[in-house]
């Protein structure tokens, strides 16, 4: 991690600082200095505006559950949330998620206890190679908040851009009913609990 | 290649062409290098476009184009990133005007309760655009100045007869989006400009909407997207019809003369019929790998009949 003291930046003529965005650093490569916490842990480095979120999150932070398959948004294995929501994150730079929230698939288990939705999938043998799995379960991590009991049409929808190309979709659909079915009966015995 | 031509046609061979110059820069999925600019405000980010004009590129959702500048199709000097520009998403209903901010992401227009009750028509497109992760990203402001001429938005706000809102160094100026779409990727929007909101007329009482798309998978630019909004007077009477397609020529294309086929007369199996065939037969689709030409005209009319009869529908469940 990056943490050494800043040199100021060298603004481009006429343009005031505020209207450069925060922290820039350096004129070499005009990098930039980003804090994220990543997992609840706050990360900082310096980086180029043109480095992706997913090979900050897998080169420079070295969390490599998130995977890179196709590197033009089209499989979703890098799928990420960021602020709150799914986004493929071989499309987006590190500097966007400057000031920001990243949780990824190692977030996701508390405790050395696995989170209901990487557990349904461990049960129901929602993977194959395993390869397409983080993105998957990031997925429908952000899709069962939304939608807590989905019909296997709306889990269908949901994951449909993320790509298995071992085509276990069956079992992964599987997973995900099952993890809805879960967390809600978790969320009922806890209120049941504190009634 | 030139033996290639010969036999394949030029066309082939340019879409061959641009596959291998992909392959050719395949070991770098890294973009060229830039300067990242995240102005706070509309007045710095138009500032900034006029100072670097056309080294500067416009960040909205990036959905594409990041993938673009990886593929080393787009390069920019400067990327100003407006996400940091407070007030510009959302989508509200002001004086029979229904406004969206162009930096509405493509999921929260899916998710409006507004438009459901009143633009069915963009949920439609809203659930079908891209796919659901990167409509989570992705804005319709950034889409419509994308101007793929596949692209879903473009043949909505065609239909809907939206006017978009641009602010420059000069202020703000509006256009129709009948006169947006300038070619492939052009619009009429200036280098200092950006797109800052979509006006729509709110629809009258008895009108109704759809958007149809045929796509090859999920996450497919439209090989052809239809989309329609009509609205009816006493006795069946078309008062009002847009027709948008996507996918049918070098840009979103308004099908004024199937309109004009509608308005007037009742609405009836026969003139849609009729107005499918119109709009079919006013378009020259190109030939590319999703589809061929002519493949694609004979889709216009079946989608665009399909997309009016959606649309009656729709009118009569409201």
């Amino acid at each position: 991690m990056n943490r050494r003291k800043t040199p100021r930046s060298r603004a481009p003529k006429g343009r005031s600082r505020a209207a450069l965005g925060p922290r820039k650093v350096g004129p070499e490569n005009f990098k930039h200095m980003i804090r994220v916490t990543v997992n609840g842990v706050e990360r900082e480095a310096t980086v180029e505006p043109r480095l992706l979120l997913v090979h900050f999150i897998r080169d420079v932070l070295r969390l490599t559950g998130t995977h890179i398959g196709c590197d033009t948004s089209n499989c979703g294995a890098c799928t990420l949330l960021l602020n709150g929501r799914a986004v493929k994150s071989c499309a987006i730079f590190a500097v966007q998620a400057d000031g920001g929230e990243v949780l990824t698939i190692e977030g996701l288990a508390k405790d050395g206890k696995l989170n209901p939705i990487q557990e349904a999938f461990w049960d129901n043998h929602g993977l194959q190679c395993g390869f397409c799995t983080p993105g998957m379960i990031m997925t429908a991590y952000d899709f069962l908040r939304k939608n807590s009991n989905p019909s296997e049409f709306e889990i269908r929808r949901a994951i449909s851009g993320n790509l298995c190309r071992c085509t276990g979709y069956q079992n992964i659909v599987k997973a995900v009913a099952a993890a809805a079915e879960s967390m809600r009966s978790a969320k009922v015995t806890v209120t049941a609990r504190r009634r | 290649m030139l033996l290639l031509s010969a036999f394949l046609g030029d066309e082939t061979v340019l879409v061959c062409q641009g596959f291998m110059w992909i392959f050719d820069q395949s070991n770098s999925m890294i973009p060229r290098q830039f300067q990242y600019v995240a102005p706070s405000s509309l007045k710095d980010a138009v500032s900034l476009l006029r100072e670097h004009g056309e080294d500067a590129k416009i960040l909205a959702g990036g959905q594409s184009l990041i993938p673009l500048m990886k593929l080393r199709l787009m390069s920019a000097r400067y990327l100003v990133d407006i996400n940091h520009i407070p007030k510009l998403s959302y989508i509200k209903e002001e004086k029979d005007i229904i406004k969206i901010g162009a930096l509405t992401r493509h999921a929260e227009i899916g998710a409006s309760k507004l438009m459901k009750s009143k633009l069915p028509i963009m949920l439609d497109a809203a659930s079908v655009v891209a796919d659901p992760i990167v409509r989570n990203v992705g804005t319709i402001g950034g889409a419509l100045a994308h101007a793929d001429p596949s692209g879903d938005w473009g043949a909505i706000v065609l239909a809907l007869g939206a006017e978009l809102v641009a602010v420059g160094p000069k202020g703000e100026r509006r256009i129709k989006a009948g006169e947006f779409f300038v070619d492939t990727f052009t619009t009429r929007l200036g280098p200092t400009e950006i797109l800052t909101e979509i006006r729509i007329p709110s629809p009258r009482k008895k009108s109704g909407g759809a958007y149809l798309k045929l796509e090859r998978k999920v996450g497919d630019f439209a090989i052809v997207g239809v989309a329609a909004q009509i609205a009816l007077g006493d006795g069946g009477i078309c008062v009002e019809a847009g027709i948008g397609l996507a996918g049918a020529g070098p840009k979103p294309i308004k099908a004024t003369l199937a309109e004009k086929a509608l308005i007037g007369k009742k609405m009836s199996d026969e003139s849609i019929k009729k107005a499918a065939k119109i709009s079919a037969e006013n378009t020259d689709p190109p030939s590319d790998i999703r589809s061929s030409s002519e493949y694609r005209k004979a889709m216009v009319e079946v989608f665009t009949r399909r997309t009016l009869q959606a649309a009656l529908d729709r009118m009569a469940q409201r």
